[in-house]
């Protein structure tokens, strides 16, 4: 037998560090990965260059007609253009100090939140917001003057309708989702009926509903704006799906938690409001901002309902007689504008599952 | 009869068809501990957990201090405020920090101000000597030091009586010592205590009665002397043996 003397910790060996070890070990390891290397730069140089000729070397910048496209590339003019129609569609000019009044409000929230500590305040502020958000770009009070629904349009109506959708569909998904879980037969049945229903039914069809077959119902002489039935019809779609990711939160609980919680004396809802909904909610991060993302590209679809989305806009724009053979322009406008927010919310997310992560070492 | 703190008549359970807790009859007088022991299995588990009902059962009564066990939200809300329970796999909240998993119970069930829920944590969590870590979460700790604050967290609650789920059956053998000392400890405060556990050397130092179950019923009832010098039934003999024997 013997006895073995302590050994001290020292650093990794430095060869396994650096950028070259990185290269290597990443992109050329293998001669399939060295070939692999070589196809994906080649198509690189194969789309890159055009593009940036396209869009940038051979474009015009500058001026206001169709006369000043002249360099063969993209003609940016017709996007500078018409930037307005695309940010608020129809709403009148002198009035889209509102809408950007609500947008820096947003960006004033944001920083709060980062300095506020108490949730129920940022709960509180955030209503406050969408309650404020609505007066200030309706209007109709204080003197400013009534935009109505049909006047909304562009990337402004692109934001309401996705912010709205999600935030309303988020409480009724929670509900959903207990439902489904609940032991109470009836309480669970309604719950799947709905969640299933809607899940089979494409969004498409749930915009046709609420716009077109919905009125019949009404009584003669009540109208029902628009908007809100579109935006109603999107809350219950997306609420079934957020359902389904909070169920698969749910489910991965495991069960000495709602026993924990029940041994400690909690009720049913302190329970699941305090223990195991904020655990089921983080593992659902990922999924949750997924249905976002879908959401957002989503709204497009309000287009054939007759609301002027941004793509709506552009679509518009475009067939203007005389901006004619533009929309490619406008089109890689709207590319880069739905992926600046998309990759927006994928990064928030991915803050959002650093910042709830306690699974620290 | 008044002094028995938790009476148990008649109790019969079932999983589907599978009879797990036999004609168990089983009081508790005020202050007493109780070991209860036997194969895996046996019952053992199941039997306590109904006693806080997270088990339901079919037949027979439980009375926990003078509170019948029924099935009324109010009544199984009021037997909670009073038995509080540790489990083998510690079941802290894991998205809340040490002193939050403490004053959960306090602040939301007996609706004590925050100041003074985070002076009765701390008060408890010094007496299981973790004091320093009431700032972490449940993942930066080892496994007896979460045994130790899921004690702690069940004294928030001031309770009549602690029952305990194997709590040293899934620590590393270096951390089960610092749990049974947490609860020798515990045990001095005169406070009923009914433990299922397999540390034999805990239950011949503190256990008032020792229970030995078998295949969902009472085998034996010992003092712990006679439970190990002296046991009547064959199965015991048996179990010692095994238990013993390395």
């Amino acid at each position: 037998m013997a006895v073995y003397s302590k050994v001290e910790q020292r650093r990794a060996p430095s060869n396994t560090k650096g950028i070259l070890h990185w290269l290597r070990d990443n992109l050329f390891s293998t001669p399939l990965n060295v070939a692999l290397t070589a196809l994906g730069i080649a198509i690189l140089f194969w789309v890159i260059p055009p593009f940036v000729k396209w869009a940038y070397t051979d474009a015009n910048f500058a001026g206001s007609t169709r006369e000043d496209c002249s360099g063969g590339g993209a003609c940016w003019v017709f996007v500078r253009m018409k930037i307005d129609m695309f940010m608020y569609g129809f709403y009148p000019s002198a009035e889209r100090w509102r809408i950007n009044t609500v947008y820096g409000f947003f960006f004033i929230m944001m920083v709060l939140f980062k300095y506020l500590k108490s949730a129920s305040l940022k709960i509180l502020l955030a209503h406050v917001y969408f309650i404020v958000g609505y007066f200030l770009v309706s209007g109709g009070f204080f003197g400013l003057e009534h935009v109505p629904t049909d006047k909304w349009g562009g990337l402004m109506l692109t934001i309401v309708v996705a912010a709205v959708g999600i935030v309303a569909a988020f409480p009724l998904g929670v509900i959903l989702a207990l439902g489904r879980a609940s032991h109470l037969p009836i309480i669970r049945s309604i719950s799947v009926t709905y969640i299933e229903f809607i899940r089979g039914v494409p969004l498409i069809t749930i915009l046709f509903m609420s716009s077109i077959i919905l009125p019949l119902f009404f009584p003669e002489g009540v109208t029902f704006d628009k908007l809100l039935r579109a935006l109603i019809g999107i809350a219950m779609f997306e609420a079934a799906y957020i359902a389904e990711n909070i169920r698969g939160g749910l489910q991965s609980i495991p069960k000495g938690q709602y026993e924990a919680a029940d041994a400690i004396g909690l009720s049913y809802w302190q329970k699941m409001g305090l223990v195991i909904l904020p655990q089921a909610l983080k593992v659902a991060i990922p999924n949750l901002v997924g249905v976002s993302i879908a959401l957002f590209q989503d709204t497009t679809l309000v287009m054939i309902i007759g609301l002027f989305d941004l793509l709506a806009m552009v679509r518009l724009s475009a067939a203007d007689s005389y901006w004619l053979g533009y929309e490619t322009e406008g089109y890689v406008f709207v590319t880069f504008i739905f992926w600046f927010f998309c990759y927006s919310m994928s990064n928030f997310s991915q803050k959002l599952e650093k910042r709830f992560n306690t699974n620290l070492r | 009869m008044s002094d028995n703190i938790i009476e148990i008549k008649k109790l019969n359970k079932w999983y589907g068809d599978f009879h797990v807790l036999k004609d168990i009859n089983l009081n508790v007088k005020k202050g007493e501990i109780i070991v209860v022991c036997g194969p895996s299995g046996s019952g053992k588990s199941t039997l306590i957990r109904c006693i806080n009902r997270l088990e339901e059962f079919q037949e027979g009564s439980i009375v926990v201090d003078g509170i019948e066990l029924v099935d009324d939200v109010k009544k199984i809300k009021a037997i909670r405020e009073e038995v509080a329970m540790v489990f083998q796999h510690f079941n802290l909240f894991p998205h809340l920090t040490i002193l939050d998993n403490l004053t959960l119970a306090p602040t939301w069930v007996k609706k004590m101000p925050k100041k003074q829920a985070n002076e009765l944590a701390m008060k408890y969590l010094t007496r299981v000597n973790i004091a320093e870590q009431a700032n972490k979460y449940p993942n930066q700790l080892s496994g007896g030091q979460q045994q130790r604050v899921a004690i702690a967290r069940s004294l928030c609650k001031s309770p009549k009586i602690m029952l305990f789920d194997e709590p040293t059956s899934a620590l590393d053998p270096e951390m089960v010592a610092e749990v049974l000392d947490v609860m020798i400890e515990l045990a001095k405060d005169g406070r009923t205590m009914v433990c299922v556990t397999h540390e034999m050397g805990f239950a011949k130092k503190v256990a008032d009665r020792i229970i030995f179950m078998d295949a969902g019923q009472i085998v034996e009832e010992n003092t712990p002397e006679n439970f190990f010098k002296n046991p009547e039934s064959d199965r015991l003999k048996l179990f010692l043996e095994q238990i013993l024997s390395h």
